[in-house]
């Protein structure tokens, strides 16, 4: 069997910039925030007043009968994979034991599981709803767009926090390499804006405070960033066996060269200053498609915008990539998204696959004094072109556990 | 307190409505809640919790099983409310 090579046909997402690819590549390129305050009155539990949430909600993309069974994590996937599925053409001929599922999630349903609780305290046993278990599983947005598609070659979960959305992709471009599918539905989903996981990560210190101003709070690698801004939503891509998508005439955005799997062995929550991880991960997905330092002029950075980590990442990026660095343009998306934990990875590779179609990579917003620290060329306030020819783009996620995971992207 | 047949069959119309998308008007008393209704085993459960609390009557889980049709909760409550 000839070496079997990964593309990509299809993009969906639903994102605190808009309710498809469109709506959020356009707000992107044009430097928005999607960032606001909290209207709910828990807020004031917090030290943190505001957050990503979806630009479109799920009530206006599907039935309520519908809704009222699917965690928000399990809507947000299936309004994706969705739109995902037509920007492929709405492969339905296919041999579905050929059709497989990978789409993660950082926490799984987690809202669904805090509702269901206070049922249970007000109304008893008996108030507790059928669905609770289906709905708060983490493989359930995974299960649920399986189910939709009738996926029977596999449906899986990868967990690694905040790098599980990129790991699902890795997960899927792996299962097209070893022959077990053709085709996969692979993304990451988060829906975690609850009064309790954001005091849980107010409580680590993790969260932007800068209540004042929140459109300005998610800052990358400025002197000021106090930390991230918690967002939803989700991305989704189709990958497809290149021989395969090439026989039904699907259009054809780009190629998945491989991906970079490591682990820091360092601590629970705080990055490895060294960023050796990180740098053997850049290695190693350098190495797995085929692609050296030369070739990358493009990277979705994981910068989250908190003191630590952003000046770990950076570091561990001038040193994996050497001098080649001055040619990467660097954009840092979440200072427009918020930080969609195991959707970040996800919707930030449908990012890095629409800069490689429209040559374009996306800004990075609320620079106001980059921090002298960062040495990589960041992509500034407005949209940067990306030279002709073929060029190579690289997608970092990192995950509360040591997680590091980088893919990366081919032009075809 | 007692019910009468009519009240109790347009609860459960709504009720089914609100649980299984299925327009109330659709709903009689011999429509099957699993063939006709697409009421699965758990969309079940939540009927049933539904009519407990609205009719005022308990339903035991080896009653439910019973329960195929429309006809045969509408009977059942009606008979448990009186």
């Amino acid at each position: 069997m000839s070496q079997r090579r990964v593309v990509v046909t299809g993009l969906g997402a639903t994102t605190p910039l808009g309710g498809d690819v469109a709506t959020t590549w356009k707000a992107l390129l044009a430097g928005q925030s999607g960032v606001r305050l909290l209207t709910e009155d828990w807020r004031e539990l917090l030290p943190v007043h505001f957050a990503a949430r979806v630009a479109t909600e799920p009530a206006d993309q599907m039935e309520r009968v519908e809704m009222r069974r699917l965690d928000r994590s399990e809507q947000f996937a299936l309004v994706a994979s969705r739109e995902a599925w037509k920007d492929a053409g709405s492969p339905d001929g296919i041999d579905k034991e050929r059709l497989g599922v990978v789409i993660a999630s950082g926490i799984g349903g987690v809202i669904t599981l805090l509702d269901q609780f206070v049922n249970l305290n007000e109304k008893g046993a008996r108030g507790v709803s059928p669905h609770t278990v289906p709905m708060l599983m983490p493989n359930g947005p995974a299960a649920n767009v399986g189910l939709e598609f009738q996926a029977k070659a596999g449906v899986h979960t990868p967990v690694s926090a905040c790098a599980s959305g990129a790991e699902a992709i890795g997960y899927a471009f792996e299962m097209i390499k070893s022959n077990r599918a053709d085709i996969i539905v692979a993304g990451g989903v988060e829906a975690a804006i609850h009064q309790l996981p954001m005091a849980g990560f107010a409580a680590m210190k993790a969260l932007s405070t800068r209540n004042e101003n929140p459109a300005a709070a998610s800052r990358p690698y400025d002197l000021n960033r106090d930390g991230f801004v918690l967002g939803e939503g989700g991305g989704i891509l189709i990958l497809e066996e290149y021989e395969s998508a090439k026989a039904r005439g699907a259009k054809i955005y780009c190629e998945i060269g491989g991906q970079g799997l490591t682990s820091d062995g360092y601590h629970i929550a705080a990055p490895d200053p060294e960023g050796s991880g990180v740098q053997r991960a850049i290695k190693f997905a350098l190495e797995n498609s085929g692609l050296s330092t030369k070739d990358i002029v493009h990277l979705n950075a994981h910068a989250t915008s908190t003191p630590a980590g952003d000046v770990a990442e950076a570091n561990a990026l001038r040193k994996a990539l050497g001098a080649d660095a001055d040619h990467v343009a660097v954009s840092a998306t979440k200072s427009m998204t918020g930080h969609l934990l195991g959707g970040a990875g996800a919707i930030e590779s449908v990012f890095i696959v629409k800069a490689l179609e429209e040559r374009l990579a996306p800004p990075t917003i609320n620079i106001e004094n980059l921090d002298p620290a960062v040495t990589v060329d960041v992509v500034r306030d407005t949209p940067r072109p990306l030279p002709a020819g073929d060029i190579a783009a690289l997608n970092d996620s990192f995950g509360f556990g040591g997680h590091n995971v980088v893919l990366a992207f081919k032009s075809l | 307190m007692a019910l009468s047949q009519a009240d109790v069959l347009a609860g459960i119309k709504e009720i089914v409505e609100e649980v299984a998308g299925i327009p109330a008007a659709s709903i009689e008393l011999d429509k099957n809640f699993t063939d006709d209704l697409e009421v699965d085993s758990l969309s079940m459960v939540e009927v049933v919790v539904a009519c407990e609390e609205r009719f005022g009557v308990k339903i035991p889980d080896e009653k439910v099983t019973e329960l195929a049709t429309v006809g045969d909760a509408v009977n059942f409550i009606v008979s448990a409310a009186s």
